[in-house]
């Protein structure tokens, strides 16, 4: 019996090489059957650790790993149905394109035929005809990468692992293949997972982001969320996009808070647990939510707080312009401005603005 | 530095930095090759003496004696059996360095070890055989005493296999060095690939490791089959004098003053080793393997 199932649960998975730090820590995570999932956080946070346990390369310390209903903990990676493609590729330098690709078909023993045949319909899947005969050192780094794709993809995985895999690609083909990642997942229809350090590529192609901290799941969930509500300080730092504030709690009234210093933010309370006066707490405020008024000028209505700022620097970014604050003394604190609206009326580095925003867009972090 | 510099000036540089590669090679290695040459056609009066001239009367002797090619025979045996053995040995003793001795200073440290034997002389290394494989030798005595036999092995010390196992003993580090060497570029990810591709060990071995590590047999090829061809030495004294080589052939004919024969010999063995490395170059692109 043939179970195509790719969904992928993961329990209590610890690992630790030394027998000392877990560099994995006690992960929960569900991963349904062809979602596109990715793993973002800096490096040495256990994402690859991870990835690679999924695989099949290294074993879990403690834990479970489940995928498609079957505790696949101590079976090889064929026996698992996944296929990884690996940072840099790994294609073999001494085999053509051809057969790297056919590489997994003729270690299952089929025969030449068979295998040449398949391996030229997942060549022209991925757009590679014209350079089945060359070796990986005559591509370019995107065609490469198209290869490393086309070799995981070819044994018919019900899960196909990345580790970074665009993390070797400039700027402008990344973009690219990110979309060609996307594309040879829907037409494939299984589960990818995808490491990254880069939080554009993760919301970009995810169903499922994983932020992650030192070997523990900071927060999963889909990408607008983790980007629009992340849960606390770390996320909200790393997914980028937001200005984190600290205070002191001066005053909680019903449907909102209002924190002392920085001086008399208000904060509307959500689902998190109770705040009570005194309390330092964390929150965030989307850099595009920001709008800065000169002083004097009347707020938006909507708009209680308003916090006195100097213009420390101004990036023109095209269709916004970033203009750095010196808002909270020790953070960034940063306002993305509209390009049409902050020409209509330029600051210049030394203005001094009010940095505003309306009160519901205020989130507080746990 | 000027950007415009005169042909001449950078030919000049050129052979500057070549240099110290040509006052070696020169004086060492072509200058007697040249001499060697030009003695294989000179004349001998059979006592020492050379008449310099041009005959071919010393190749025509060579090539028409029935104990050239015997020897010829008996080295080439020599070479393959020691180039079988050497390369089985040092392959897979490099595999193990490679891919499974994972601390790397236990690496360096193991390969350190397999050059210990090189700490002394050949002589010393081969005379120390004798009280291992000889007819009193810890061999014999052990299979004695667990009765295994009841007459002594002769063919243990002072024959072929005696000199099979000195140069298997002697050549199988130029063996290992660059097949670790070519083995030790191999990235590790490609074995994992493989591995997730479903390959077993041996698909790993015969699809990955073999083919990538080419360059080095064919290097350690050349070391062991270029000694071998090249030596009397070890044939002379582990075969008790019992077989002979093509080199041994005309070290006798130079121990009575037969120069200008023994000069054709060389002259011809030093073509059939041309020959033979030709081949195995022509195999292995060993430039594009190395630079690669």
């Amino acid at each position: 019996m043939k179970n195509d199932r790719g969904d992928i649960e993961l329990a209590g998975v610890c690992k630790s090489f030394d027998g000392v730090t877990n560099v994995v820590d006690g992960v929960n995570l569900r991963i349904d059957d062809g979602a596109y999932c990715c793993f973002i956080g800096p490096s040495g946070c256990g994402k690859t650790t991870i990835l690679r346990m999924i695989a099949g390369h290294e074993d879990p310390t403690a834990g479970e790993i489940v995928i498609g209903g079957q505790n696949v903990v101590g079976l090889a990676p064929v026996q698992r149905r996944t296929a990884m493609m690996f940072q840099s590729y790994a294609l073999f330098p001494h085999l053509t394109v051809r057969e790297n690709i056919a590489f997994a078909l003729r270690v299952r023993g089929q025969s030449k035929a068979d295998r040449l045949r398949a391996a030229d319909a997942m060549i022209e899947k991925v757009r590679l005809t014209q350079f089945a005969d060359r070796l990986p050192a005559q591509l370019s780094g995107g065609q490469q990468q198209r290869v490393a794709l086309a070799r995981a993809a070819i044994t018919e995985p019900r899960v196909l692992l990345l580790d970074e895999p665009l993390s070797a690609l400039d700027e402008q083909l990344r973009v690219q293949m990110r979309q060609e990642l996307r594309r040879m997942q829907q037409e494939l229809g299984i589960t990818f997972i995808h490491v990254t350090h880069t939080q554009l590529e993760a919301i970009a192609l995810a169903d499922l982001v994983v932020v992650m901290e030192q070997g523990r799941i900071k927060q999963a969930g889909a990408a607008r969320d983790v980007y629009a509500h992340p849960h606390d300080r770390y996320v909200a730092e790393f997914m980028g996009g937001q200005n984190v504030l600290s205070g002191r709690v001066e005053k909680v009234n019903g449907a909102s808070f209002t924190l002392a210093a920085p001086s008399g933010i208000e904060v509307p309370l959500q689902a998190r647990p109770t705040v009570n006066v005194g309390d330092q707490v964390d929150i965030a405020v989307r850099r595009d939510d920001v709008a800065l008024v000169r002083p004097g000028r009347d707020l938006p209505s909507g708009y209680t707080t308003s916090l006195p700022s100097r213009v420390l620097a101004i990036e023109y970014q095209g269709y916004f312009v970033k203009v750095m604050l010196d808002t909270v003394p020790d953070d960034e604190f940063v306002a993305y401005v509209p390009e049409k609206t902050f020409f209509a009326d330029p600051f210049t580095v030394g203005d001094v603005v009010m940095a505003t925003w309306a009160t519901g867009s205020a989130l507080p972090l746990a | 530095m000027q950007p415009s510099q005169t042909p001449s000036r950078v030919n000049f540089a050129g052979w500057l930095y070549v240099s110290p590669l040509v006052l070696v090679l020169v004086p060492f290695f072509v200058a007697p090759i040249l001499v060697v040459l030009a003695a294989s056609f000179f004349a001998t009066d059979g006592f020492g003496g050379l008449t310099p001239g041009f005959t071919l009367a010393s190749y025509v002797e060579v090539l028409h004696s029935a104990l050239t090619l015997k020897l010829y025979l008996a080295t080439i045996k020599f070479t393959v059996l020691t180039w079988i053995f050497t390369l089985i040995i040092g392959f897979f003793v490099a595999y193990f360095l490679v891919f499974h001795v994972r601390n790397q200073l236990l690496a360096i440290g193991l390969f350190l070890l397999c050059t210990v034997p090189f700490w002394t002389s050949n002589i010393i290394r081969m005379i120390s055989w004798i009280p291992l494989l000889g007819k009193e030798g810890l061999i014999n005595q052990v299979l004695l005493a667990m009765g295994v036999i009841r007459q002594p092995l002769e063919i243990l010390l002072f024959s072929d296999l005696a000199v099979v196992i000195a140069y298997v003993h002697q050549l199988t580090i130029f063996m290992i060095v660059p097949i670790f060497n070519s083995m030790a570029r191999i990235d590790k990810k490609l074995i994992e690939a493989a591995i997730d591709a479903g390959a077993s060990r041996l698909d790993i071995m015969r699809l990955i490791v073999v083919p990538m590590s080419k360059s080095g047999i064919a290097l350690g090829t050349i070391f062991v089959v270029s000694i071998v061809m090249g030596d009397f030495f070890v044939v002379k004294v582990m075969s008790g004098g019992g077989s002979a080589s093509v080199v041994s052939a005309f070290y006798e004919d130079v121990g009575v003053l037969q120069y200008p024969t023994a000069a054709a010999s060389a002259v011809l063995l030093t073509l059939v080793l041309v020959a033979i490395v030709s081949l195995i170059l022509r195999t292995v692109d060993i430039r594009q393997e190395i630079t690669r």
